[in-house]
């Protein structure tokens, strides 16, 4: 029998589906009969696909001007 | 640090940018640049803890790909080799910083019962409905810097990057079972974080047990 510990250590894995049939079905029949684990699994699959694609901040405009100037400063350099 | 999110950047090939840009295409290397600015500022952001730092990295990674372009292999990502330089470079602020200079992304990792769980309740069908863009934003952010540093920056790359586990682990230096331990521990660990803002109502903590 599978323990709580066992599938949590599988959950990455089966939440990214990357484990056989076997071991999937072992671990689904865990999460039917063990209810925190199946709340476990499922708030831990929301929580991935919230983050999921989150897209960074635009960087302030000083910081973007600065990163130009020194990379047309280099690439200016490299031409010559 | 928070404004509004820029356009989404789903279905960007760099390939056809960083072809031209080997070629001596400068315009195209501008336009990796920018597509590519905002991540690795955060990112070096999150390794850094520190504006400044995370401006000096990100000037300092886009230089160093600029120069050493002929050193790219082609058979990796542009974008997975411009997040492993950039890392490098955030190691060495960080290592600056300390007086014990044995700053790396492998300190600090407790093996132990750090994947016990003591949260467990259902969320809502749909939990993000409950706060605005922006409430929802700083929730997701500021439970990101509860991670360790050493958990942050897999979970940042894997989860919401989505680049591979193998990238990940290419992009850190790191082998595969460490980013896969790493991100059990991280996602373990935001599961609980976010359960405190959206758990059903009415559900409470051990309502299983
Ligand atoms: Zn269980």
């Amino acid at each position: 029998m599978l323990t709580c510990k066992d599938f949590l250590a599988e959950l990455s894995d089966y939440l990214d589906e990357r484990i056989d049939a076997e071991l999937r079905a072992k671990l689904e029949r865990h999460i039917t009969e063990c209810p925190n684990c199946w709340v476990i699994a499922d708030t831990t699959k929301k929580t991935i696909q919230i983050y999921k694609g989150m897209e960074p901040y635009p960087i302030p405009s000083d910081v973007e001007t600065r990163l130009m100037k020194a990379l047309e400063k280099k690439m200016a350099a490299k031409q010559r | 640090m928070h404004s509004t999110p820029v356009p989404s950047q789903a279905g960007f090939d760099e390939a056809p940018f960083v072809a031209q840009a080997r070629k001596g295409d400068d315009r195209a290397f501008a336009e990796l640049v920018k597509r590519y600015e905002a991540k690795i500022f955060r990112l070096a952001q999150h390794i850094t803890q520190n504006r400044e730092d995370a401006e000096d990295v990100l000037q300092e990674t886009f230089l160093r790909a600029y120069e050493h372009l002929d050193q790219f292999q082609g058979n990796s990502k542009f974008y997975t080799w411009i997040v492993r330089i950039a890392v490098n470079q955030a190691l060495m602020k960080l290592r600056r910083r300390r007086t014990d200079k044995s700053v790396s992304l492998d300190e600090s990792i407790d093996t132990g019962e750090d994947t016990v769980t003591r949260e467990i309740a259902a969320w809502d069908e749909d939990p993000e409905q409950r706060f605005s863009r922006e409430e929802l934003g700083e929730i997701l952010d500021s439970a990101i810097q509860t991670l360790a540093p050493a958990y942050r920056s897999v979970f940042l790359l894997r989860d919401v990057d989505d680049l591979s586990t193998e990238e990940t682990a290419e992009a850190l230096g790191l082998s595969v079972p460490a980013v896969k331990s790493r991100l059990l521990r991280a996602r373990l660990q935001l599961r609980e974080k976010l359960t405190r803002y959206f758990k059903r109502k009415g559900d409470d903590a051990f309502a299983y047990m």
